[in-house]
């Protein structure tokens, strides 16, 4: 598309969705391309559902990505990967948090949460990856890590080096000292190694 | 809130509309800036609020807002209001005179259409108010325009006299795009000139005034002709021309890149003869607007030939996904085979209350009475109609649950003689337009039980202070409306205001149960804090003892989502009759422990309870009020 590259990023309000997309956005600034940011929010802080959507390249128009036509899918829980699958173009990638984050309406019985969204997702025949980003996050000390797991997911996967985004979330942790700056590069390196050799297998 | 301020000129910027907006209307030397909250405006005021050389309020409401701007234009200084697009029903009554009297200082009013619905009660399109009160429109189609025309609008004001609407949409104010930003330059207030014809507008004078309006609608009509906001990109395909603005502008540019385009940034009035100049270019002309078709109208009744809502949809954006199909149709042409686009079927996942709401508490005890009409309103309590309280039964504008309590008590019939009325309304809400409703109820000698969700902020906007949460804007503290002695004074009976804990389940049943007996107005008020905001304090999390757990769920129908299924089962009764049982646990490290959930648990498998009083089992078995 015109040399334009579309990253869906997809979770539920409170999980930092927009602020990961918005560095993702810096990243492609700091590489020289033109780059709008756009969510369909609803009323996210409400725990709904949110995707936001980058689109970067040399000029962008429409800020948002047509359905069938994003190259790489950002899922920071489970079910919300599942629920955006028809966004990603063929041969496009999902890099998907495991986490299942069930909603009061499953909790009340009114409907169900699916059993395995990642195997949904594999029949599809999309390519798709898995990690626990709250496990990963976790064994480094702070759930809070979390985001810069699931930013290091996606470094491989963008159409600039990996260092670049990596500036971009170190850069947000400069003020907060050495040592948590060390934590999210270590949570930054962790979520590239999750996903690197995965989909090393898928290629 | 993005730091705007310390952005030096010339910087190129990652900002949304609504910091793109804000930075324009400090680069143009505003003095006085105003609005309420409303999604997707909201952001304007608020960042605005960062820069200290202009005085910014949050008004109790948009008319209020658009006063306060007025009255700045009228002493000569560049004055700004936004808001969303139903806050300029409100706001209307003065714009429409305010058209008349016209403006000293530059005032531009941006209005934030939500288009598709984000967070709305409807959809409208603003554009209709420059039509109705005869004043210009510009319509950004993203951040950079959106900075560029808040600049131009107050020239354009100035030059003119006139207010300028800036019209956005949820796809302008909220999308973050690259912005090169400039300086700001002051200017001094012309001072305000005593002029009757002028400033009062009475009928002789109002008179006067209307064929004024009329001349600069000509005038202004040849402004937009030569604009250059308004341009023809001659495109190679000549099959079909487009008219747009805003972001359909981007959506027809995306998905059409060689046909031609007449772009539309100064909107109204309409520059008819660029219309008819595109449509000499190309075989047909489309108007793709969102979302009433007004350009189409207006040009259909020049008698140019053009195309619209014949074949686009008259609701919602109108992306790529929809234009294409749609012009292919047209042309007779087959869309290339696409990848199928159907979504695979997940559950909906609907905002929900937050963790420890106080509104849980009283959505919870609204549930357990029975023969209630429930009167609502606009606000994070409007989410009280959803599971598994279902205990909201109408929702319109901001203030109407007091009228349409009123009336729903008033307008009984004998079908409705047993039922109860109940209005809930917020805090922010309340001083917004439902004052207004509750003295009208209280003169007219309503039936009615109001509930007053007092939780110090404006929750579904983000957390805005108000004239109820003592602070002001830059969060210093201000004078608090007292809201006992406030309902008291509009003739609420002393003994029927309570003022109740939200979390204190026995107390918040028997005051509601008893208050809608009584056949006249109630005011039952809450004063506890949002659980977002500061004032909040978390208290030890709570945990299911899981022996004691007997999967009753009576838990879950406090409807917090801290609390999580962990097994299902079923039960079969005495009498025959097979019951769910649903085992729980509560997600620690979310729980705040507020408590709710521990007061309707019978088997005590709630760690850390608070005394249960015997009002917990009329809770628990619902009453007939």
């Amino acid at each position: 598309m015109n040399g334009t590259t579309n990253i869906l990023v997809v979770g539920i309000g409170g999980q930092g969705v927009m602020t990961a997309t918005e560095i993702l956005a810096e990243a492609a600034i700091a590489m020289g391309h033109d780059a709008k940011k756009t969510e369909v929010a609803g009323m996210a802080q409400r725990g709904g559902v949110v995707s936001s959507h980058l689109r970067f390249g040399p000029k962008v128009l429409s800020p948002q990505i047509t359905p069938g036509t994003a190259d790489v899918l950002l899922g920071f829980e489970s079910a919300e990967a599942m629920r955006w699958q028809h966004m990603l173009k063929a041969g496009g990638i999902t890099l998907m948090n495991t986490a299942r984050l069930v909603p009061p309406v499953v909790e009340l019985g009114l409907f169900d949460y699916p059993d395995d969204p990642l195997a949904e997702i594999r029949k599809t025949g999309n390519k798709v990856v898995a990690f626990d980003a709250t496990t990963i996050a976790l064994d480094l000390g702070d759930i809070r890590l979390g985001n810069t797991v699931m930013l290091g997911a996606i470094a491989d996967h963008l159409p600039f080096a990996a260092d670049v985004l990596m500036d971009c979330v170190l850069k947000r942790f400069q003020k907060k000292g050495e040592k948590m700056v060390d934590l999210n590069r270590r949570a930054f390196e962790a979520g590239r190694s999750a996903v690197g050799a995965a989909a090393a297998a898928l290629a | 809130m993005a730091a705007v301020m310390p952005v030096p000129a010339a910087s190129r910027v990652l900002l949304s509309g609504n910091e793109a907006v804000a930075r324009a209307v400090w680069e143009a030397g505003v003095k006085v800036a105003a609005a309420y909250p409303g999604t997707p405006s909201t952001e304007m005021l608020e960042v605005i609020s960062s820069y200290p050389d202009i005085y910014s309020e949050w008004s109790v409401n948009e008319k209020v807002s658009l006063e306060v701007a007025i009255g700045a234009a009228y002493a000569g200084s560049r004055s700004f209001c936004c808001m969303k697009h139903v806050g300029m029903n409100v706001a209307s009554d003065a714009l429409m005179t305010l058209t008349l009297t016209g403006v000293i200082g530059g005032l531009v009013i941006a209005i934030a259409d939500d288009v598709g619905l984000s967070s709305s009660q409807n959809e409208q399109d603003s554009r209709y108010w420059g039509r109705f009160a005869h004043v210009p429109v510009l319509e950004p189609a993203d951040s950079q325009e959106a900075y560029e025309m808040t600049l131009y609008g107050y020239e354009l004001s100035e030059r003119f006299q006139v207010p300028v609407i800036l019209r956005m949409t949820t796809r302008i104010n909220h999308v973050k795009a690259l912005v090169t930003v400039g300086e700001r330059s002051t200017r001094p207030a012309a001072g305000f000139k005593k002029d009757p014809a002028r400033w009062v507008m009475t009928p002789g004078g109002a008179g006067k005034r209307i064929p004024l309006i009329f001349a600069r609608d000509a005038e202004l009509r040849r402004e937009a002709e030569l604009s250059a906001l308004n341009v023809i990109e001659p495109g190679s395909d000549r099959r079909v021309g487009f008219i747009a603005s805003g972001p359909a502008y981007m959506h027809v540019k995306e998905s059409f890149p060689d046909a031609p385009v007449l772009k539309l940034g100064f909107s109204c009035p309409l520059p008819f003869d660029k219309c008819r100049e595109l449509g000499e270019m190309v075989d047909r002309v489309v108007v793709v607007e969102e979302v009433e078709p007004l350009v189409e109208t207006e040009l259909k009744a020049q008698g140019i030939s053009v195309v619209g809502k014949e074949i686009l949809p008259q609701q919602g954006e109108l992306a790529p996904n929809v234009l294409r199909p749609a012009i292919a149709r047209l042309l007779g042409e087959n869309l290339p085979e696409s990848r199928s686009t159907a979504a695979m079927p997940v559950f909906p996942r609907p905002p929900t209350m937050c963790v420890a709401c106080p509104h849980l508490g009283v959505y919870y005890t609204l549930s357990q009475v029975r023969n209630l009409t429930i009167s609502g309103d606009i606000g994070c309590y409007t989410l009280g109609a959803g599971h598994p309280w279902n205990a909201l039964d109408t929702c319109i504008s901001m203030g109407a649950s007091m009228g349409i309590a009123l009336g729903l008590d008033k307008g009984r019939g004998e079908a409705d003689k047993d039922k109860r009325i109940v209005a809930v309304i917020g805090d922010s809400t309340f001083l917004h337009m439902g004052m207004q409703g509750l003295l009208d109820m209280v003169y007219n000698k309503g039936n009615v039980t109001v509930l007053l969700l007092d939780n110090r902020t404006v929750g579904m906007t983000g957390g805005q202070d108000n004239p109820g949460s003592g602070r002001d804007i830059h969060g210093v503290d201000a004078p608090r409306v007292d809201f006992p002695k406030l309902v008291e004074s509009l003739g609420v009976k002393p003994e029927r205001i309570h003022k109740v804990n939200p979390y204190e389940l026995p107390v918040l049943f028997k005051t509601i149960r008893d208050e809608v007996k009584v056949p006249e107005v109630s005011v039952i008020i809450t004063d506890q804090p949002c659980v977002l905001i500061e004032d909040y304090h978390k208290l030890k999390p709570y945990a299911v003892i899981e022996d004691k757990c007997t999967g009753c769920g009576n838990c879950l129908d406090v409807g917090c989502p801290a609390i999580h299924v962990t097994r299902r089962g079923k039960e079969v009764k005495a009498s025959g009759r097979e019951v769910d049982l649903a085992f729980v646990r509560i997600e620690s490290s979310v729980c705040t422990g507020c408590g709710l959930c521990v007061q309707p648990c019978a088997p005590d498998a709630i760690q850390h309870h608070v005394p249960v009083s015997p009002l917990i089992q009329l809770v628990k078995g619902g009453c007939n009020a």
